[in-house]
């Protein structure tokens, strides 16, 4: 059982010896190393929170000669920037998680996918590289990494249009299936995980299964990195044990006047204080990529939702007519609700629309628009219409 | 196979078919608007969502395949709900003047509005929060990017079927649109004018520039003499548009339409067919026997044939350092056009500034070819309109005409005989078959040894086809080819064309003489063509063609009345100085981008 309350653990940043742990999975059979993971319980920790052990398996089990593991450095959701931090303190991890990656599904290159605001990171990112690429050698294993840097566009971090962007194409979701565990980048297949998934990943190697599964819940297993943000006096990275309330999140980390939590970003669920107590942050409760923010009593959650709606509005592809033009309505929605110049009563068609583009559209984004407009219409639907 | 339930009716189909599919072998109609028979799976309007029982959202069945077990149901509420919004939502983004709309009755959009979402509008109009564009600058056809529901058809049969890419997706979210490369006009980018694109938007977003109202005009100004002319694909094809089922012949009804619509003179395009064969196939001797006898290093092969007005700004744009390859005939329509305004002028004793030529074509490129600066051989615009089967129809309707109860009339003199060969240059392959019906006979004095003169290695729907003629016992001024094998070689939609003409610039195209058609099947699949447009549609009008073809007396060019007698009365012979002023032309370098 978790202990109740909030606990701050070290594993993400922790120091280890490269070298050590690689040699370790090297030795471990690829069943050996998918064993581990699904063990561990381990859920992808971009957001989507699909089980590496299984993505791996799937991979594995494909009979093509040439495979592809993916880090998703994409990191574009509003209010995460922890990729950035373990990027910047523990690339090697990055690319250690990858090599055991690659032994696991046999695939012999790596590509990591950078956001291209993060592009400052790349010299060091490169150098720290070298140094690895070095490291495997010696140890007598192959593998190679190279970077592939996005544009800007939100949409490349999911996975499918992050395989067509870097293929050299717009970068627009695919239809599934096929997964990327049978056909993705390049039409092999491909195991992408996330940045702090793969350093975990390493982790689980180091220390063993069952260590890690004494962290956490039965559905949400381990430690998670958080990106704090917002109203708050101690904003930043925090590596904490999942399966705590919001309450206990908001204790730590709010000022005194936290109103609402928006957990998972613009595309993740906002909690209201009236909530706060009986919501669990993980998979049983509300699931989160790490974006954290809070909100206290100064803040209209209209504007904040004009905000991710304005974003999103920006940032779907355009390809699918429920994100395209469903995201242009929701904003156009509320607005007019709010100037009084329509019914306050089409708040209730918008959610309607919101519940369509959730399972209409053809991606993650568009399916996940409605998650922050149905939780801050449905909570603070006053303050949307006065 | 695999095994599921639609609508709680089982079924079994092939591994790989889509839910779409499978539910179309049970009769079940899921409504569409991405897809298309001719193109790749988009996925992307959503309309065709249905439920799988256990799945987290509603599923595009047009892009899921099918899997055993599956338990799909098309008309849950759920999916009902999500239908009417993904209707609503694309009109939202439509400007909807449909009662104004060339498109009104024909759209698609339209159609799905009708069944799925009528009555009260659900959401707010954005039409006016968008600063749309509507490009008019193309001869050929209209872009209307407040009419555009992103469907991406467009797209993908610029990419897909003509290898093109003129227009492509830019900008995201609600910014983005179909967009040309830097957002130049349609005139100033590398589209051909195919019109592909037209005959696959659902919408009035693409559509032919027409110039119906102009020839109206024409028809009723009592100083003009209206010359009509009616390309091959045409007569196999205006029907469809006119309640008939595609690939019935009209031939005889649609020139009695015409007469009736007003026209003086209802002449034939395949006339120009068998001259541009006499030009083409002579130029085409001469060009073997000066590369294989005289040694000519300048003259090159393979030669390519010229009659199709998008394979030739293709290939302007595309390939330039061939243009000599090309043959400098022009194609049929400009050879008439030069004809119309000069020696049926003088037969007929009317002032040719007087005289209107107007063309009935199943293309969009036509009208581009008409205005180009080189058609103006005759003094005037060789052709002054060019409509497509589909404005032809629209006028047919306009008049009142009773299309069906219509007595079938021929072609007026002078310019109206044909043989089967003009024909068959409405389908891929026929010109080339053509050439070869006479051209064999040039060369040995005896018809090309194919049961019914029927040259099918040439026939059919490959996008490349090949074929090899040996050519024996020649008659004297032919003896240099005795016992040559002659390669020739067909292509018909661009990205085929372009398969062969890599070939070429890589230095393996071991092909005499080659027929590029720039529309998938040739011009039965035209641009100007009745819409929808599919695999089998264009090989019901295919069939027809070669039933014409079947069908006439006589079967072969230099057999035609009219061109024995243009050859003797005005133009001499085959590639002769008059021939050279009026009938040939030259070719432009333009930019690859």
């Amino acid at each position: 059982m978790r202990k109740k309350g909030l606990s701050k653990v070290d594993l993400i940043f922790e120091k280890v010896d490269p070298k050590e742990v690689l040699t370790k999975a090297f030795k471990m059979t690829s069943d050996g190393i998918i064993k581990e993971m699904l063990d561990s319980g381990l859920k992808g920790r971009g957001g989507a929170g699909f089980p590496t052990g299984l993505k791996w398996k799937y991979t594995a089990a494909e009979k093509e000669p040439v495979k592809y593991i993916v880090c998703n450095a994409d990191e574009g959701e509003p209010g995460t920037f922890k990729d950035r931090e373990i990027l910047d303190k523990v690339s090697y991890k990055v690319y250690g998680g990858m090599a055991i990656a690659g032994k696991a599904i046999g695939a012999r290159n790596g590509i990591v996918y950078l956001r291209g605001e993060y592009s400052f990171l790349l010299p060091q990112l490169m150098e720290e590289l070298e140094s690895f690429h070095k490291m495997i050698s010696e140890i007598g294993y192959d593998f190679k990494i190279n970077y592939c840097l996005g544009s800007g566009a939100y949409i490349c971090g999911e996975e499918s249009a992050l395989f067509e962007s870097v293929e050299g194409f717009r970068g627009e979701p695919r239809n599934k299936p096929p997964y990327p565990t049978t056909s993705g980048v390049f039409g092999k297949p491909t195991s992408i995980n996330n940045v702090e998934t793969l350093v975990t990943t390493m982790m689980i190697i180091k220390h063993g299964a069952a260590k890690f599964t004494e962290l956490g819940t039965k559905d949400s297993r381990g430690s998670k990195v958080f990106s704090v943000s917002g109203d708050t006096p101690t904003p930043g990275i925090f590596e904490l044990e999942l399966g705590m309330t919001v309450q206990e999140f908001v204790n730590e980390f709010g000022d005194g006047d936290t109103k609402a939590v928006q957990v998972g970003g613009a595309s993740g669920f906002c909690v209201p204080r009236k909530k706060f107590q009986n919501t669990i942050i993980g998979f049983e409760g509300v699931p989160t990529g790490g974006s954290m923010k809070l909100f206290n009593s100064s803040r209209s959650m209209y504007n904040v939702l004009h905000n991710y709606l304005d974003f999103f509005v920006e940032e779907s592809c355009g390809q699918c007519t429920p994100c395209r033009v469903g995201c242009q309505q929701l904003l156009k929605g509320v607005e007019k609700v709010k100037k009084g110049e329509v019914k306050s009563i089409y708040l209730n068609e918008l959610v309607k629309l919101a519940d369509t583009m959730k399972i209409a559209s053809k991606c993650g984004l568009g399916q996940s628009v409605g998650n922050a407009f149905r939780t801050i219409v449905e909570n603070f639907r006053e303050e949307i219409i006065y | 196979m695999i095994k599921l339930t639609i609508n709680n009716q089982s079924i079994s189909v092939p591994a790989g078919t889509t839910v779409l599919a499978a539910a179309k072998k049970l009769n079940i109609n899921i409504p569409t608007l991405c897809n298309h028979p001719d193109l790749c799976v988009a996925g992307i309007c959503r309309v065709c969502v249905v439920e799988q029982t256990g799945a987290r959202t509603l599923i595009a069945s047009c892009a899921m395949p099918v899997s055993e077990g599956m338990d799909i149901h098309t008309n849950t509420l759920k999916v009902r709900n999500a239908r009417r919004h993904i209707v609503e939502l694309l009109l939202s983004e439509h400007r909807s003047d449909c009662t104004k709309c060339y498109k009104n009755q024909k759209c698609e959009l339209q159609a799905l509005a009708n069944e799925y979402a009528f009555g009260d509008t659900v959401f707010l109009s954005l039409v006016e929060d968008h600063k749309y564009n509507i490009d008019r600058s193309s001869p050929s056809f209209i872009k209307d990017d407040s009419k555009c529901i992103h469907c991406q058809r467009c797209v993908r049969t610029c990419a897909e079927l003509q290898s093109i890419s003129a227009i492509a997706v830019a900008n995201k979210g609600a910014h983005q649109k179909i967009s040309s490369f830097l957002d130049r006009p349609m005139s100033h980018v590398v589209c051909t004018n195919c019109g592909q694109c037209v005959n696959r938007c659902p919408t009035g977003a693409l559509v032919e520039k027409t110039y119906i109202d102009q020839v109206w005009d024409a028809i009723y100004d009592p100083e003009k003499h209206v010359v009509v002319q009616t390309a091959p694909a045409v007569r196999v094809a205006l029907g469809e548009d006119l309640g008939y089922d595609p690939g019935e012949r009209v031939t005889g009804k649609m020139v009695t339409a015409l007469r009736q619509l007003g026209f003086d003179s209802v002449l034939d395009t395949d006339f120009t067919a068998d001259l541009t064969i006499m030009e083409e196939g002579t130029e085409l001797l001469t060009r073997l026997k000066k590369i294989l006898v005289d040694g000519n290093k300048e003259l090159a092969l393979p030669m390519f044939t010229s009659c199709s007005p998008g394979w030739i700004k293709f290939i302007e744009h595309k390939y330039p350092e061939f243009l000599s390859n090309l043959s400098t005939c022009k194609s049929p329509q400009q050879m008439f056009g030069a004809l119309a305004k000069t020696y049926y002028a003088q037969k007929r004793k009317i002032d040719p500034a007087k005289i209107v030529s107007v063309s009935i074509m199943p293309c969009t490129a036509k009208k581009y070819e008409a205005d180009r600066p080189e058609m103006r051989a005759s003094g005037f615009k060789d052709i002054d309109y060019v409509l497509t089967t589909r404005e032809l129809a629209v006028m047919i309707k306009q008049a009142g005409l009773d299309f069906r109860n219509l007595e079938s009339s021929n072609y007026d003199s002078i310019m109206g005989d044909s043989t089967g060969a003009g024909v068959i240059f409405g389908a891929t392959g026929g010109v080339m078959e053509a050439a070869l019906r006479t051209a064999y006979e040039i060369v040995t004095g005896r018809e090309i040894p194919f049961k019914n003169l029927n040259i099918t290695p040439v026939r059919g729907m490959d996008g490349v086809k090949e074929a090899t003629v040996k050519i024996e016992g020649c008659t004297d001024d032919w003896k240099f080819l005795e016992g040559a094998e002659l390669k020739v070689a067909i292509a018909h939609g661009l990205v085929n064309a372009n398969k062969l003409m890599k070939e070429v610039r890589a230095g393996k195209s071991p092909y005499h003489f080659i027929e590029i058609m720039a529309c998938p099947g040739g011009c039965i699949g035209g641009g100007g063509q009745p819409i929808p447009t599919s695999m089998e549609i264009r090989k019901n009008r295919m069939k027809a063609i070669y039933a014409e073809d079947e069908h006439m007396v006589l079967r072969k060019s230099h057999e035609n009345p009219d061109v024995i007698a243009i050859y003797k009365e005005f133009l001499g012979k085959p590639n002769s100085h008059v021939s050279h002023e009026l009938l040939h032309t030259h070719y432009t370098e333009r930019d690859s981008y």
